[in-house]
Protein backbone atom coordinates (compact mmCIF):
# COMPACT_ATOMS: atom_id res chain seq x y z
CA UNK A 1 0.00 0.00 0.00
CA UNK A 2 2.51 2.76 1.27
CA UNK A 3 4.44 2.29 -2.67
CA UNK A 4 1.28 2.35 -4.49
CA UNK A 5 0.53 5.67 -3.80
CA UNK A 6 3.67 7.52 -3.31
CA UNK A 7 3.25 9.73 -5.87
CA UNK A 8 2.44 13.05 -3.33
CA UNK A 9 6.50 12.93 -2.17
CA UNK A 10 7.22 16.00 -3.53
CA UNK A 11 6.65 19.43 -1.80
CA UNK A 12 3.39 20.77 -3.10
CA UNK A 13 1.21 18.23 -3.31
CA UNK A 14 -2.23 18.38 -2.63
CA UNK A 15 -4.40 15.49 -2.03
CA UNK A 16 -8.25 15.29 -0.55
CA UNK A 17 -10.81 13.31 0.16
CA UNK A 18 -14.44 14.72 -0.34
CA UNK A 19 -16.64 13.49 2.72
CA UNK A 20 -20.31 13.04 2.91
CA UNK A 21 -22.87 15.20 4.12
CA UNK A 22 -23.00 14.78 7.93
CA UNK A 23 -26.47 13.62 9.51
CA UNK A 24 -27.84 13.20 12.71
CA UNK A 25 -27.74 9.60 12.27
CA UNK A 26 -24.35 9.47 11.70
CA UNK A 27 -23.43 11.91 14.81
CA UNK A 28 -26.04 9.18 16.98
CA UNK A 29 -23.73 6.11 16.03
CA UNK A 30 -20.53 7.69 16.21
CA UNK A 31 -21.72 8.64 19.90
CA UNK A 32 -21.81 5.21 20.31
CA UNK A 33 -18.54 3.81 18.21
CA UNK A 34 -16.39 6.25 19.62
CA UNK A 35 -17.40 6.23 23.48
CA UNK A 36 -18.25 10.08 23.33
CA UNK A 37 -21.80 10.14 24.72
CA UNK A 38 -22.02 13.87 25.24
CA UNK A 39 -25.78 14.53 24.69
CA UNK A 40 -24.16 18.16 22.69
CA UNK A 41 -24.02 16.21 19.98
CA UNK A 42 -27.22 13.89 20.00
CA UNK A 43 -29.75 15.58 21.71
CA UNK A 44 -31.55 18.87 20.14
CA UNK A 45 -32.82 19.50 23.68
CA UNK A 46 -29.75 19.18 25.80
CA UNK A 47 -28.19 21.22 22.57
CA UNK A 48 -30.65 24.38 22.87
CA UNK A 49 -30.87 24.75 27.01
CA UNK A 50 -26.89 24.87 26.10
CA UNK A 51 -27.22 27.63 24.11
CA UNK A 52 -26.28 26.32 20.83
CA UNK A 53 -29.21 26.72 17.91
CA UNK A 54 -28.77 22.42 17.47
CA UNK A 55 -26.41 19.32 17.75
CA UNK A 56 -23.16 19.66 15.75
CA UNK A 57 -20.68 17.10 14.53
CA UNK A 58 -17.89 15.64 17.37
CA UNK A 59 -14.96 17.16 16.66
CA UNK A 60 -13.02 13.55 16.91
CA UNK A 61 -15.26 12.86 13.84
CA UNK A 62 -13.83 15.20 11.94
CA UNK A 63 -10.84 13.94 13.12
CA UNK A 64 -11.40 10.32 11.90
CA UNK A 65 -11.93 11.98 8.21
CA UNK A 66 -8.66 13.75 7.89
CA UNK A 67 -7.33 10.12 9.65
CA UNK A 68 -8.71 8.26 6.45
CA UNK A 69 -7.49 10.95 4.56
CA UNK A 70 -3.77 10.08 5.56
CA UNK A 71 -4.61 6.18 5.81
CA UNK A 72 -5.47 6.71 1.78
CA UNK A 73 -2.21 7.94 1.67
CA UNK A 74 0.08 5.37 3.21
CA UNK A 75 -0.73 2.36 6.20
CA UNK A 76 -1.66 3.61 9.76
CA UNK A 77 1.68 2.35 10.80
CA UNK A 78 3.41 5.18 8.62
CA UNK A 79 1.70 7.64 11.19
CA UNK A 80 4.36 9.03 13.30
CA UNK A 81 2.32 11.86 14.68
CA UNK A 82 -0.96 13.53 13.40
CA UNK A 83 -2.63 16.72 15.52
CA UNK A 84 -6.08 19.43 14.36
CA UNK A 85 -7.13 22.34 15.76
CA UNK A 86 -10.56 22.27 15.64
CA UNK A 87 -11.48 25.50 14.70
CA UNK A 88 -15.08 26.26 14.18
CA UNK A 89 -18.64 23.96 14.69
CA UNK A 90 -19.09 21.20 12.20
CA UNK A 91 -22.90 21.05 11.92
CA UNK A 92 -25.40 18.53 10.80
CA UNK A 93 -25.39 19.04 6.93
CA UNK A 94 -22.15 20.18 6.07
CA UNK A 95 -20.21 18.63 3.27
CA UNK A 96 -16.02 18.38 4.09
CA UNK A 97 -13.59 18.50 1.82
CA UNK A 98 -10.02 17.12 3.57
CA UNK A 99 -6.96 18.43 2.71
CA UNK A 100 -3.48 17.66 2.61
CA UNK A 101 -0.21 19.38 1.89
CA UNK A 102 3.38 17.71 1.38
CA UNK A 103 5.54 20.75 3.33
CA UNK A 104 8.72 18.74 3.49
CA UNK A 105 9.44 15.54 2.07
CA UNK A 106 13.27 13.42 2.65
CA UNK A 107 14.13 10.89 0.88
CA UNK A 108 17.17 8.72 2.57
CA UNK A 109 17.63 4.69 2.00
CA UNK A 110 14.54 4.26 0.44
CA UNK A 111 12.58 5.78 3.25
CA UNK A 112 10.09 9.14 2.70
CA UNK A 113 9.88 11.31 5.72
CA UNK A 114 7.16 13.31 4.75
CA UNK A 115 5.36 16.33 6.38
CA UNK A 116 1.69 17.40 6.25
CA UNK A 117 -0.44 20.42 6.68
CA UNK A 118 -4.18 19.61 6.96
CA UNK A 119 -7.10 21.18 6.91
CA UNK A 120 -10.85 20.14 6.34
CA UNK A 121 -13.14 23.24 4.94
CA UNK A 122 -17.51 22.46 4.30
CA UNK A 123 -19.28 23.45 0.88
CA UNK A 124 -19.49 27.19 1.78
CA UNK A 125 -15.73 27.29 2.26
CA UNK A 126 -15.56 27.51 6.01
CA UNK A 127 -12.69 26.27 7.62
CA UNK A 128 -13.30 23.61 10.23
CA UNK A 129 -10.03 22.07 10.83
CA UNK A 130 -6.34 22.30 10.69
CA UNK A 131 -3.62 20.35 11.54
CA UNK A 132 -0.49 18.74 10.80
CA UNK A 133 0.70 14.85 10.57
CA UNK A 134 4.26 13.36 10.04
CA UNK A 135 4.38 10.25 7.95
CA UNK A 136 7.56 7.54 7.82
CA UNK A 137 6.63 5.66 4.19
CA UNK A 138 9.05 2.66 3.60
CA UNK A 139 9.63 2.59 -0.07
CA UNK A 140 10.45 -0.64 -0.78
CA UNK A 141 8.37 -4.15 -0.43
CA UNK A 142 8.47 -5.49 2.89
CA UNK A 143 7.51 -9.11 3.68
CA UNK A 144 6.23 -7.20 7.63
CA UNK A 145 5.27 -4.48 8.58
CA UNK B 1 -11.52 29.61 37.71
CA UNK B 2 -10.64 26.38 37.33
CA UNK B 3 -8.45 25.20 40.04
CA UNK B 4 -4.78 25.22 38.97
CA UNK B 5 -3.27 23.24 41.66
CA UNK B 6 -4.67 20.36 39.53
CA UNK B 7 -1.82 20.70 37.32
CA UNK B 8 -0.15 17.37 37.04
CA UNK B 9 -3.08 15.00 39.00
CA UNK B 10 -2.85 11.81 38.06
CA UNK B 11 -5.54 8.99 36.55
CA UNK B 12 -5.99 5.74 37.65
CA UNK B 13 -4.18 3.80 34.92
CA UNK B 14 -6.93 1.29 33.11
CA UNK B 15 -6.80 -1.07 30.59
CA UNK B 16 -8.85 -1.88 27.58
CA UNK B 17 -8.88 -4.77 25.07
CA UNK B 18 -9.30 -3.94 21.23
CA UNK B 19 -12.22 -5.41 20.03
CA UNK B 20 -12.73 -6.37 16.43
CA UNK B 21 -16.52 -5.65 16.49
CA UNK B 22 -16.45 -2.49 17.49
CA UNK B 23 -13.37 -1.80 15.30
CA UNK B 24 -15.54 -2.83 12.52
CA UNK B 25 -18.58 -0.65 13.64
CA UNK B 26 -16.27 2.38 14.12
CA UNK B 27 -15.13 2.12 10.38
CA UNK B 28 -18.79 1.95 9.06
CA UNK B 29 -19.41 5.19 10.73
CA UNK B 30 -16.76 6.99 9.56
CA UNK B 31 -17.31 6.14 5.88
CA UNK B 32 -13.83 4.19 6.18
CA UNK B 33 -13.36 1.22 3.34
CA UNK B 34 -10.10 0.13 3.46
CA UNK B 35 -10.46 -3.82 5.36
CA UNK B 36 -7.47 -3.54 6.51
CA UNK B 37 -9.58 -1.81 9.42
CA UNK B 38 -12.39 -4.06 9.75
CA UNK B 39 -11.63 -7.33 7.81
CA UNK B 40 -8.86 -10.13 9.44
CA UNK B 41 -8.27 -11.64 6.27
CA UNK B 42 -7.58 -8.69 4.03
CA UNK B 43 -5.80 -7.13 7.17
CA UNK B 44 -3.51 -10.32 7.04
CA UNK B 45 -3.07 -10.20 3.29
CA UNK B 46 -2.07 -6.94 3.48
CA UNK B 47 1.04 -8.17 5.82
CA UNK B 48 -0.66 -7.17 9.27
CA UNK B 49 -0.68 -9.91 12.24
CA UNK B 50 -4.62 -8.49 12.75
CA UNK B 51 -7.00 -5.96 12.01
CA UNK B 52 -5.39 -2.40 12.29
CA UNK B 53 -6.23 0.41 14.84
CA UNK B 54 -7.49 3.48 13.18
CA UNK B 55 -5.48 6.70 13.43
CA UNK B 56 -8.27 8.39 15.80
CA UNK B 57 -9.66 5.23 17.28
CA UNK B 58 -7.22 5.29 20.40
CA UNK B 59 -8.62 8.42 21.63
CA UNK B 60 -12.04 6.60 21.55
CA UNK B 61 -10.69 3.95 23.73
CA UNK B 62 -9.71 6.15 26.12
CA UNK B 63 -13.72 7.10 26.36
CA UNK B 64 -14.64 4.02 27.51
CA UNK B 65 -12.92 4.02 30.82
CA UNK B 66 -15.06 3.57 33.51
CA UNK B 67 -15.30 7.59 33.94
CA UNK B 68 -15.38 9.26 30.71
CA UNK B 69 -15.78 12.33 32.61
CA UNK B 70 -12.87 12.48 35.39
CA UNK B 71 -11.19 15.31 34.29
CA UNK B 72 -14.67 17.55 34.14
CA UNK B 73 -15.57 15.70 37.84
CA UNK B 74 -12.68 16.53 39.29
CA UNK B 75 -12.46 20.22 38.12
CA UNK B 76 -16.14 20.80 38.52
CA UNK B 77 -16.61 21.66 34.77
CA UNK B 78 -20.57 21.39 33.38
CA UNK B 79 -20.27 19.17 30.42
CA UNK B 80 -22.65 21.65 28.61
CA UNK B 81 -19.60 24.11 28.35
CA UNK B 82 -16.97 22.23 26.58
CA UNK B 83 -15.50 21.61 22.95
CA UNK B 84 -12.55 20.14 22.36
CA UNK B 85 -10.31 22.74 20.98
CA UNK B 86 -7.12 20.51 20.30
CA UNK B 87 -5.63 16.73 19.51
CA UNK B 88 -3.11 15.52 19.06
CA UNK B 89 -1.33 11.90 18.79
CA UNK B 90 1.89 10.62 18.33
CA UNK B 91 2.52 7.34 17.00
CA UNK B 92 5.61 4.98 18.57
CA UNK B 93 3.67 1.49 17.47
CA UNK B 94 1.05 -0.37 15.63
CA UNK B 95 -2.23 -0.84 17.92
CA UNK B 96 -4.30 -4.16 16.72
CA UNK B 97 -7.74 -5.72 16.81
CA UNK B 98 -7.08 -8.61 19.96
CA UNK B 99 -4.36 -6.14 21.82
CA UNK B 100 -5.12 -5.36 26.21
CA UNK B 101 -4.16 -1.38 25.73
CA UNK B 102 -3.08 0.23 28.91
CA UNK B 103 -3.83 4.02 29.65
CA UNK B 104 -2.18 6.12 32.04
CA UNK B 105 -3.34 9.93 32.31
CA UNK B 106 -2.47 13.04 33.90
CA UNK B 107 -3.20 16.74 33.87
CA UNK B 108 -0.56 18.32 31.70
CA UNK B 109 -1.45 22.15 32.39
CA UNK B 110 -4.79 24.71 32.56
CA UNK B 111 -4.78 28.07 31.37
CA UNK B 112 -7.61 31.04 30.23
CA UNK B 113 -7.85 33.36 27.28
CA UNK B 114 -9.73 36.38 26.60
CA UNK B 115 -9.62 37.30 30.26
CA UNK B 116 -11.19 33.60 31.64
CA UNK B 117 -14.00 33.92 29.12
CA UNK B 118 -12.26 30.88 28.26
CA UNK B 119 -10.67 27.95 30.04
CA UNK B 120 -8.18 25.56 28.70
CA UNK B 121 -7.78 21.82 30.28
CA UNK B 122 -4.99 19.68 28.69
CA UNK B 123 -5.11 15.78 28.98
CA UNK B 124 -1.90 13.82 27.98
CA UNK B 125 -2.35 10.26 28.13
CA UNK B 126 0.72 7.63 27.50
CA UNK B 127 -0.28 3.98 25.99
CA UNK B 128 1.10 1.02 25.98
CA UNK B 129 0.79 -2.86 24.94
CA UNK B 130 -0.09 -5.99 27.01
CA UNK B 131 3.60 -6.24 26.11
CA UNK B 132 4.64 -3.07 27.82
CA UNK B 133 5.78 -1.53 24.54
CA UNK B 134 4.99 2.12 23.83
CA UNK B 135 1.91 2.48 21.23
CA UNK B 136 0.83 6.25 21.61
CA UNK B 137 0.72 9.83 23.47
CA UNK B 138 -2.26 11.83 23.41
CA UNK B 139 -2.58 15.22 24.43
CA UNK B 140 -6.73 16.44 24.12
CA UNK B 141 -7.37 19.90 24.62
CA UNK B 142 -10.58 20.78 26.20
CA UNK B 143 -12.15 24.46 26.38
CA UNK B 144 -14.35 25.58 29.15
CA UNK B 145 -16.85 27.93 27.77
CA UNK B 146 -17.46 31.07 30.82
CA UNK B 147 -19.44 33.26 28.87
Amino acid sequence: MPGATADFLEVGKVVTLPIDAITRTQLALYAGASGDHNPIHIDIDFARAAGMPDVFAHGMLGMAFLGRLLTSMAGPECIRSFSVRFVSIINVGDRLTCSATVTQCELAGGVASVTLELSASNQAGGLKMVGAAELTITLLEREHR
Amino acid sequence: MLDRSFIGRAFEPFSIAVEPGRLKFFANVIGETDPVFFDRTAAEAAGYKDVMVPPTFLWCLEMTRENPLDTLDLLGIDIARILHGEQSFRYFNSAYSGDLLTYKAHIADIYDKKKGQLEFVVRETQIINQDEVPVAELRTTVIVRND
